[in-house]
C-alpha cells in the first residue's frame, strides 16, 4: 500500500534534506574552485568567465535558493526545538516575521 | 439514500506463512458507515476468515487501528465518505509493525518500547502516605495533561517514517509517556526516564516530520513532547536542573 504522507511538517523535512544534500554535493566543488585563487589565479580567472553562462547563471539561482531554502529550514527547526511556544504564539511570530520582511523588502526595492 | 450502491473495498490478507496479498471485496454503501463497519461486514458475509481487531467501537481502546488509503486511522470513527478514494478504499494492517493475520498487527514492538522509555510510574509516596495534592495550574501539570489521553492505539507509531527507518527508534507514543511522567509531579525518577529516552533510539532520533501529531486521532501532540525531552535532555547535559 502506498502510504499517504504529504502533509507540510514532512514536506519541510523533505526540502531541508534535500537542500542540505545538494548543498553538501556543491561545497567541495566550491572549495576545489576558491583553491586556484590561492595556487593559480589565471586559471581562477578562466574558470569565472564560466558564470557569464546563462547555464550557469540559471545553477546560481538554484543554488542561492537552495541556501534561502536551507538557512530558514534551520532556523525553523531551531525554533521548532528551542522554543516551546504554543501553536498561536507561533502563528503570531511567524505573522509578524513575514509582515517585517515585506515592510523591510518594500523599502529596499525602492532604495535599489 | 447513498448516491452508491456498493463500495470497492481492497483488504490486504496473509501473515507470517503467507505473503501479503490484497482481495477485493463490493461492500454494500450506507449513508453512515464507518471503516470498521465496512471490514465487520466482509467478515461476517463474505469471508469469515478475515481477521481484524477491535473493542470498544467508539475512540476509547485504541485497538481497531489499520492503514486505510495509505493512513493509519482509527477505524471505529473513520466515516467511509471521508476516505473515500474514488468509489474505493484499501485497507491494510498498521506499518512499522509484524503482521500476525491480515489486518491484526502484532503490537508488542510497540509496548515494549513503551516500557524501554521508562513510560512507567516511580512513585513519590507509599500507600501509608496521604495523597498528594496537585495544582492544576502549573506549567508541569499542563505539560502532562496534554499527553494523558493517548489510547496507545499505535497510529502515531506506525505514521513515523523513523520508525520505518531505525527499528531501535523508541516511537511517538513511548517518548510522549516519558515526557508526561517527566512532568508529573508524582513521578520520583526524572533522571530514570531521561537516562532511557537520551540514548540510541531516543527523542535524539527524531526527525521532526510530524507525522505523529498530523494523524493522531485523539490531536494529541507527540512531536512537542519529543521537542520537550530533546529539550530537557540537552539541558541535563550542560548541568541544568529541572
Amino acid at each position: 500500500m502506498k502510504v499517504a504522507r504529504a502533509h507540510p511538517l514532512w514536506l519541510a523535512y523533505l526540502l531541508h534534506r534535500l537542500s542540505g544534500l545538494g548543498l553538501a554535493l556543491f561545497l567541495p566543488l566550491h572549495f576545489w574552485v576558491l583553491s586556484y585563487a590561492l595556487n593559480d589565479a589565471a586559471k581562477l580567472d578562466a574558470f569565472l568567465t564560466l558564470t557569464e553562462m546563462p547555464l550557469v547563471k540559471m545553477a546560481e539561482f538554484g543554488l542561492v535558493f537552495l541556501l534561502a531554502v536551507h538557512l530558514f529550514g534551520g532556523l525553523r527547526l531551531l525554533a521548532l526545538e528551542w522554543l516551546p511556544w504554543s501553536a498561536p504564539q507561533k502563528t503570531w511570530a511567524a505573522a509578524a516575521v513575514a509582515g517585517s520582511f515585506l515592510v523591510s523588502t518594500t523599502f529596499l526595492l525602492q532604495a535599489i | 439514500m447513498p448516491e452508491r450502491d456498493h463500495l470497492t473495498v481492497t483488504v490486504q490478507r496473509g501473515g507470517p506463512d503467507a505473503p501479503m496479498r490484497p482481495q477485493t471485496f463490493e461492500v454494500p454503501a450506507y449513508d453512515n458507515q464507518t471503516v470498521l463497519d465496512v471490514v465487520s461486514w466482509i467478515q461476517q458475509n463474505a469471508d469469515p476468515t478475515l481477521t481484524y481487531r477491535f473493542a470498544c467501537r467508539v475512540g476509547m481502546c485504541g485497538s481497531c487501528a489499520m492503514m486505510v488509503n495509505g493512513v493509519p486511522r482509527w477505524t471505529c470513527r473513520t466515516h467511509v465518505s471521508k476516505v473515500l478514494d474514488g468509489n474505493a478504499i484499501e485497507v491494510g494492517p498498521l506499518r512499522n509493525l509484524p503482521v500476525i493475520k491480515d489486518l491484526a498487527a502484532d503490537m508488542d514492538p510497540f509496548f515494549d518500547k513503551w516500557v524501554s522509555a521508562e513510560g512507567m510510574h516511580h512513585p513519590t509516596r507509599t500507600r501509608d502516605d496521604a495523597i498528594e495534592a496537585i495544582d492544576p495550574v502549573t506549567m508541569e501539570r499542563q505539560e502532562a495533561n496534554a499527553g494523558i489521553e493517548c489510547i496507545n492505539c499505535s497510529v502515531c507509531y506506525s505514521a513515523c517514517d523513523t520508525v520505518a527507518g531505525n527499528p531501535d527508534y523508541l516511537g511517538p507514543a513511548a517518548l510522549q509517556r516519558a515526557w508526561t511522567l517527566y512532568n508529573d509531579a508524582k513521578d520520583a525518577n526524572k533522571d530514570a526516564i531521561l537516562d532511557a529516552v537520551s540514548g540510541t533510539g531516543g527523542c535524539h532520533s527524531c526527525h521532526s516530520m510530524g507525522s505523529c501529531t498530523t494523524y493522531c486521532p485523539n490531536e494529541l501532540d507527540p512531536l512537542s513532547a519529543i521537542l520537550g525531552l530533546k529539550r530537557a535532555t540537552t539541558k541535563r547535559f550542560f548541568g541544568g536542573r529541572k
